[in-house]
């Protein structure tokens, strides 16, 4: 349900954007949407419908694009993917690793007229 | 035309959550974001450790809730400084409101804020709201495969406990599959396992807190 907070975020800097460039109307979002977030994209799509009704950005399209989860071993640097949420380096076994891809959560652009 | 935004979805709530944090810091508070299932013992693990460090440090609570002020009636009976928050439907809390309650608490008697968010396992993973520490509490009757469904609200902890220990022998819950799985998604944040029924465990849990307040010595 916070994804309804988190759309109104999506289309509160949009119709920024949108209106700083000048724009009649915004067309389409393009978000980026980590695997690793607490984020449920169907959900933002039924918000997003609902809350740019009555504004420049009605009827535009919010594309979603998702991020798979990756990590770094800050011991060995090695590069991989956690496995069965274990979040140990499967090279060197150190628990000190960095999670380099999957919890984004940004706009990337929008199409505006 | 396509324009490129590259902006943080939630950018506005990072801005305010930059806000408490300059605040707290300003009054030596530190702060801990209390997150966990609803019913898991997140307010009587704060009753808990606020009768066992009131001597050394002040301790105040901001209490959020979707609706009632239940728990910050029965933690101000303690004599604890408490705001309650009610977040009007909203499952989580986020900066803004924390930002809005601190003005009603006197921080300069305040060492450590207690912040207890809106009980859920999800919703409250993405918005920072401010604190200096992230601790997720779930009890044994919730089962041992919690850490596994919600695997980001875990991962996020830098601490965890373990409460209702003392309901093991009654409840399905197996302590090695809930360790393991906590060892592996979040090999770093220490684990305790605690019962505010018979008080095990919650003086270890303490000792970690006082160690978390550093050279702080109790204000006013």
């Amino acid at each position: 349900m916070h994804e309804l907070s988190i759309t109104r975020e999506i289309v509160n800097i949009a119709l920024r954007r949108g209106e700083e460039a000048g724009a009649q109307r915004i067309t389409s979002v393009r978000v980026k949407v980590g695997e690793f977030t607490a984020v449920e994209p169907d959900c933002l799509q039924f918000y997003f419908t609902a809350l740019t009704n009555g504004t420049a950005a009605a009827g535009a399209a919010l594309a979603v694009d998702k991020v798979p989860l990756a990590a770094k071993c800050s011991a060995c640097q090695s590069l991989f993917v956690p496995q069965a949420l274990s979040f140990k380096c499967p090279s060197c076994g150190s628990p000190e690793i960095e999670i380099t891809t999957g919890r984004e959560l940004y706009v990337e652009s929008i199409e505006v007229q | 035309m396509e324009i490129q935004v590259v902006e943080k979805i939630l950018q506005a709530n990072d801005l305010l959550a930059g806000e408490v944090r300059e605040i707290l810091g300003a009054n030596g508070v530190a702060s801990f974001n209390i997150m966990g299932t609803p019913g898991s013992g997140k307010t009587s693990i704060i009753e808990q450790t606020f009768s066992r460090l009131r001597d050394e440090f002040g301790v105040a609570v901001i209490e959020g809730d979707i609706a009632t002020s239940l728990d910050a009636e029965r933690l101000s009976r303690l004599g604890l400084q408490v705001v309650q928050v009610n977040t009007g439907g909203e499952c989580h809390l986020d900066a803004g409101m924390v930002k809005t309650a601190l003005p009603k608490l006197d921080l300069s008697a305040v060492d450590l804020l207690l912040i207890e968010n809106v009980g859920n396992l999800v919703c409250p993973a993405e918005f920072d709201i401010g604190e200096s520490k992230k601790i997720l509490i779930t009890s044994t009757p919730e089962g041992d495969d919690k850490c596994q469904k919600y695997p980001l609200m875990f991962r996020l902890a830098d601490a965890v406990v373990v409460n209702k220990v003392d309901l093991m022998p009654y409840v399905e819950f197996n302590r090695t599959n809930c360790l393991l799985s906590l060892s592996n998604l979040n090999p770093q944040a220490p684990v305790f396992e605690v019962s505010c029924t018979t008080g095990e465990g919650l003086d270890e849990w303490a000792g970690w807190v006082r160690t978390q307040l550093g050279k702080r010595k109790r204000k006013s």
